[in-house]
């Protein structure tokens, strides 16, 4: 194995970094920065709706324009720069190539030059809020005639259509859409050719799957969206017309396009999650992970499934109602896969004898919020009851139940969990439950009311609704309130995160190289792992969940050791 | 071979760069097959665009597709000088497939001039003021769709100079195969992009 001897300055080791795990740290550490400012919107925008009118500390007053763009960003910045950078990059960068047992990514420069465009489509991004106009405020779907026009500028030249909030957002999402491409290259490339030896590809671990899958709808998602963003970019600076019905085109095409990508992209949002909990599961219940193979056929089924359902989004578009009825099916359809993976996850828990450590208590309390956040699904994909529901809290509160589990609690469960390997330093045990059992409560208490305030008939996207007489009386009200103060608290027990984060890094005990006693490739290496991550490359001789076998007196096996013959004659 | 023995081969044998191109080229395809289905929506719809595909010149659009397919035929014998390590037989190879990338911009350029001229530009006007004429949206599509891929062409050329002169000195043969398959992408999509917006009339 290669050894680097020549010394990094600082700029090299943390800034021009080609070291997956440095560019797995940027990635997040971005994220949270972004989750950061689209919190503070949230919270500002929150405020608004529970107490009108009145001045927003830390802010001040809220033109109808800025909640506008603040609603639109808040939406823009947690699915493509926290979800997308942490999810899919971090964890990307982070686990493949330490769970395949190699040193480093197949191209590292390129990863390095990924990051790089992924924070220039940030930087973009929030520069887009002090452009003459303000963000873009036309919802988070970007959908013309709103985006087109850029209604604010009705005939502008070409510099003043380009610097406006909706083509600068149209442009930094352009530009992580880049990034990914880019890392998702790099990530299918790495784990097809740097893999350990021995390491086939029903023994690697179902996270690298996932991610590699989620990598895949990716790429093959995105294309028309990209396409569809370029003639949106020129409808909006060069005077074209391919979504404006004056000049011979439809709007619909673009939510056609949008949703194509849209839709998939949920699952690659989930999937990397799902697999962070196949990995925490099987380790605190010390069980093998139930029916490993069943899983992944079912998420491939899912991959397939994901680009034909897009169109749920846009039952009151103007759609035929019959293609209603078959994207109706297919969303029911898309439903049981991932049944059948949260089923496998409880059948892994069932009988185990399980530790209630903290990445365990993520785990579970993601199952269990996603479980609301799916099953409330199940009521909207159906177009009967969305054509009520629809752009109300109740979506509102649907999608927060599905996406905040899947970025935040499977981003803490990891975090928790993989910290003391890539730091070499232990987390603060009770601080993190006291983290886990506030987030959960204050999550609940922020989104479940709102449930009721969109069957009670309450529109998502309005600063106002003192017209709204139906949703300006009791409870209604009363709830609004109580989903405000939630969420400020939601925000504000988030500091006890950064504080156990920075404690421990500053001074956190040392931990073991393999605390958990799991049996993944990455608990073999140092903790942190050096550049190189491995003193020799390992070989694989068993699949990743080998945990109370019977007849073996350890109760876990790490991947590296070889198949005894004892256990041989144990497994037949 | 029995089952173990198969398990302990080494598993990186697919040749890194060729299967990183394969992924960007099935990612470029996605983002060019979008592009096309739009199109193909819209002109189902309005069979009027058929009059407006009239005025683009089959001839030129014919000429530029034998000098592109001729110049990914020099690319595929650049290869193959670079598999037997000729090294001038490759620099005279690909500055061949360059000067095909370069007279296929240049053709373009005629064309966009020949057009603009006549008055069909990107933009496309507002319905009453064209006279409800709904095929103005054909021209857009077609400076989107031949704009992209002449940004194709150009960043090709580019590739393949750089590697050309690397591949002079002997440095990165295997490169040489990496820019064809670029090249033959940029190609194939040309080979949709003539039919759909030249000959369909």
């Amino acid at each position: 194995m290669e050894h680097h001897t020549h010394q990094l300055n600082f700029w090299q080791k943390y800034f021009f970094s080609t070291d997956h795990k440095t560019i797995g740290a940027q990635y997040t550490i971005v994220g949270l920065m972004m989750a950061a400012i689209g919190g503070f919107l949230a919270y500002v925008f929150r405020y608004n709706l529970a107490f009108p009118g009145e001045n927003i500390p830390l802010y001040g007053s809220l033109s109808a324009q800025q909640y506008n763009s603040f609603i639109t960003c808040h939406g823009m910045i947690m699915v493509f720069w926290v979800a997308m950078p942490i999810l899919l990059a971090g964890f990307g960068n982070f686990l493949i190539p330490t769970m395949i047992g190699t040193d480093d990514m197949a191209f590292p420069v390129l990863n390095m030059m990924s990051f790089w465009i992924f924070l220039l489509s940030a930087i973009v991004l929030v520069a887009s809020f002090f452009v003459p106009g303000g963000a873009f405020g036309g919802g988070w779907t970007m959908y013309p005639p709103l985006s087109a026009n850029g209604y604010l500028n009705t005939e502008p030249d070409f510099l003043t259509a380009f610097f406006s909030g909706s083509s600068l957002m149209l442009v930094a999402v352009a530009l992580e859409f880049i990034a990914m491409l880019m890392g998702g290259i790099n990530f299918l490339v790495t784990t097809i050719n740097k893999r350990a030896k021995g390491l086939t590809p029903f023994k690697m671990p179902l996270v690298i799957w996932f991610i590699n899958l989620a990598s895949v709808i990716f790429m093959f998602s995105v294309g028309p969206l990209v396409a569809g963003a370029v003639m949106l970019l020129f409808d909006i600076t060069l005077g074209t017309g391919f979504y404006d019905p004056a000049r011979g085109g439809d709007p619909i095409l673009f939510q056609h396009l949008f949703w194509f990508f849209g839709h998939p992209e949920v699952y690659v949002l989930l999937l990397p999650s799902l697999g962070v909990l196949a990995e925490i599961i099987p380790v605190f219940a010390r069980k093998p992970l139930f029916a490993y193979r069943t899983i992944i056929y079912l998420a491939l089924f899912s991959a397939v499934i994901s680009v034909v359902v897009w169109a749920h989004h846009q039952f009151i578009a103007g759609i035929d109602p019959r293609m209603a009825t078959f994207f109706s099916i297919g969303t029911i359809i898309i439903s049981i896969p991932f049944a059948g993976i949260f089923l496998s996850f409880m059948a892994t828990l069932w009988g185990g004898s399980i530790r209630l450590a903290v990445p365990m208590m993520w785990a579970l309390g993601f199952i269990a919020l996603f479980l609301i956040g799916g099953l409330t699904g199940l009521f909207l994909g159906s177009n009967a009851f969305d054509i009520y529901a629809h752009d109300t809290y109740f979506v509102v509160a649907h999608f927060h139940y599905t996406l905040f589990p899947d970025i935040f609690f499977g981003f803490f469960a990891a975090f928790y969990y993989w910290f003391p390997k890539f730091t070499g330093k232990n987390l603060n045990e009770t601080l993190g439950k006291v983290h886990f059992w506030l987030t959960f409560v204050f999550f609940n208490c922020t989104f479940f009311l709102l449930f009721f305030n969109g069957l009670g008939g309450q529109h998502r996207r309005i600063n106002d609704y003192s017209a709204f007489s139906n949703v300006m009386q009791e409870p209604y009200i009363l709830f609004e309130k109580i989903s405000t103060i939630s969420a400020i608290l939601l925000i504000l027990t988030q500091f006890i995160f950064l504080y156990n984060f920075f404690s421990s890094l500053a001074k956190g005990k040392k931990a073991d190289k393999n605390l958990w006693s799991a049996n993944t490739l990455e608990w073999i290496a140092d903790s942190p792992p050096p550049h190189g991550n491995f003193k020799e490359f390992p070989v694989v001789y068993r699949g990743p969940y080998d945990y109370s076998l019977p007849g073996i007196e350890e109760d876990f096996i790490p991947q590296n050791v070889p198949v005894s013959e004892k256990e041989k004659l144990n497994r037949v | 071979m029995d089952k173990n023995k198969k398990e302990l081969l080494p598993i990186n044998a697919v040749p890194q760069g060729r299967l990183s191109m394969w992924l960007l080229i099935s990612g470029e395809l996605v983002i060019f097959g979008g592009l096309i289905c739009c199109y193909l929506l819209y002109r189902l719809r309005y069979p009027i665009w058929a009059e407006q595909a009239a005025h683009t010149s089959t001839f030129f659009g014919a000429l530029n597709t034998v000098v592109l397919l001729s110049s990914s035929f020099t690319v595929v014998k650049a290869h193959e000088a670079a598999l037997k390590k000729q090294l001038n037989k490759i620099t005279m190879w690909m500055s061949l497939s360059i000067l095909g990338g370069l007279l296929f911009l240049i053709n373009k350029s005629i064309e966009y001039t020949h057009e603009i001229e006549h008055g069909f530009t990107f933009s496309s006007p507002h319905l009453q003021e064209s006279g409800n004429y709904v095929g103005s949206l054909f021209w857009s599509f077609y400076y989107t769709m031949t704009g992209l891929h002449g940004v194709h062409v150009l960043v090709g050329m580019i590739i393949m100079f750089v590697i050309m002169m690397q591949a002079r000195k002997g440095k990165n043969l295997h490169r040489v195969e990496l820019a064809g398959m670029y090249w033959h992408m940029v190609d194939l999509i040309w080979i949709f992009l003539f039919p759909l917006l030249y000959i369909a009339k």
